[in-house]
């Protein structure tokens, strides 16, 4: 870990960039507060541009209808005017308090961006690659199991196994067989979810006798000592066989897991960060937390709730950032501050 | 309306009076069977309300489509009468279902 790693300065780090996250943006701007915000995913909306993009939500106050990729892209245009940064692709490894009473946020690509305040707005937490249900995986995985490819290398001359049908499984079917000793895609029937110029990639190696493909299921894992040997799979045809493999890649798609958030210090009940209804403050003086990620009686986890949320939090981050500053409550109606800072 | 029957993994069977319109999956929720958990919320984006579709009943409740058979590809064990149980609406057709749970959910 470098020490000299640039570090970027900021007002307040939102961590997490769903339409939570994102309309805290538009409550913080109105304020003069800058924002970074960090999310694991590679685009805003969280969970409704991940699990629903196209599914239509109906409890959004004056949209009778909109589907998650709607808001997202509305909340995106709201906020513009306020210019955050964003860092996708990014896990928030750390949170570490500064003497001035700042904190400075680290992520798993080690970078660091120091906030005067953090507002937590991960909702159901970090999309994390599923583990695939076959029993004792857990004993293989860091040795022979890996959810994704951080180094290539760690698969070269290695016999693998990928289970899976979708993008990942047959892009990383492409870029291993080359390093491989062999190759076996295990998928449980005969179409594929990835794109289909990759599919007629993938079919041609089969057929050239590059690679196997099985069509089937993993029901277990034999090896020891973290060490995989080999996969017992059903096939389609029922038929139980094993296959050789020293590496296991398994796509299994993504869950939502709390992930670092649980060793920051913060106070935690059943996984959700409990908070004032006035100020939505952790047990942290400085962060917050929005959204789905908190709990307080009567908690509904709804966007709408989250909306509500956001604005509060928004008038206690300022206070706690300038606490001598006497705020002027205003509406974006009628106040000619307001709409200069919208540009209208 | 229609009664279906929800068979636990341990084999304790659940009869439930579903209203036409819900899912299968719903009325495992509202009535607190076993071994569904529908992390989603029932918006086909997960495999946890996998459920095996007695083959008596396979022709009535249909075929999966694309996208639930997409999702299929996370869950445990799949067998030929597999679905997701947030996709199957009620409807009178379907009275006296009978669904088994799986082992285990993804």
């Amino acid at each position: 870990m470098s020490e000299n790693a640039d570090i970027v300065e900021t007002d307040v780090v939102i961590i997490g960039a769903g339409p939570v996250g994102l309309f805290a943006v538009f409550e913080l701007g109105l304020l003069d507060l800058k924002c970074h915000l960090i999310d694991i995913l590679d685009r805003p909306g969280g969970q409704c541009a991940e699990l629903y993009p196209e599914k239509p939500i109906y409890d959004i106050p004056a949209w009778p209808e909109i589907s998650g990729q709607g808001l997202t892209d509305r909340l995106m245009e709201q906020i513009k005017p306020f210019e955050p940064e964003f860092h996708f692709n990014r896990m928030v490894t750390g949170v570490e308090k500064q003497e001035d009473g700042s904190f400075v946020v680290t992520t798993d690509e080690n970078e660091k961006i120091k906030g005067k305040v953090i507002v937590i707005a991960a909702g159901g937490g970090s999309f994390q690659p599923k583990r695939p249900p076959v029993p004792g995986i857990e004993e293989f995985e860091d040795h022979s199991v890996y959810y994704s490819v951080r180094r290539m290398e760690e698969f070269r001359d290695h016999d693998i196994l990928i289970v899976g049908g979708g993008d990942s499984a047959l892009d990383w079917t492409l870029n291993l067989q080359p390093i491989a000793k062999s190759l076996t895609l295990l998928h449980r029937r005969d179409a594929f979810r990835g794109a289909p110029d990759s599919v007629n990639k993938m079919k041609k190696l089969v057929d050239e006798g590059k690679i196997d493909l099985i069509l089937g299921q993993v029901t277990g894992l034999n090896g020891a000592d973290g060490v995989v040997e080999s996969a017992s799979v059903k096939t389609k045809e029922g038929d139980l066989i094993d296959v050789n493999c020293t590496r296991v890649l398994p796509f299994f798609g993504l869950t939502m897991k709390l992930g670092p958030i649980a060793d920051w210090g913060l106070n935690l009940n059943e996984n959700l960060l409990p908070v004032d209804t006035e100020k939505f403050a952790t047990s942290e003086p400085g962060i917050f937390a929005i959204g789905d990620i908190n709990t307080y009686p009567g908690k509904l986890k709804l966007i709408l709730s989250g909306f509500h949320e956001a604005a509060l939090m928004a008038q206690a981050a300022k206070k706690h950032i300038s606490p001598d500053e006497r705020i002027v409550f205003q509406y974006t109606t009628s106040s000619t501050s307001l709409q200069k800072k919208l540009g209208v | 309306m229609a009664k279906i029957t929800y068979i636990a993994h341990d084999g304790t069977a659940f009869e439930v009076d579903a209203e036409n319109g819900s899912t299968v999956m719903e009325n495992a929720i509202k009535n607190a069977v076993p071994g569904i958990e529908a992390e989603c919320g029932g918006a086909c984006a997960c495999a946890t309300c996998h459920v095996y579709v007695d083959d008596a009943w396979t022709a009535k409740t249909g075929e999966a489509e694309a996208m639930e058979e997409d999702m299929l590809d996370f869950a445990y064990d799949i067998q030929p009468g597999s679905r997701l149980s947030c996709q199957i609406k009620v409807t009178d057709d379907l009275d006296g279902l009978i669904v088994r749970v799986p082992e285990r959910q993804a």
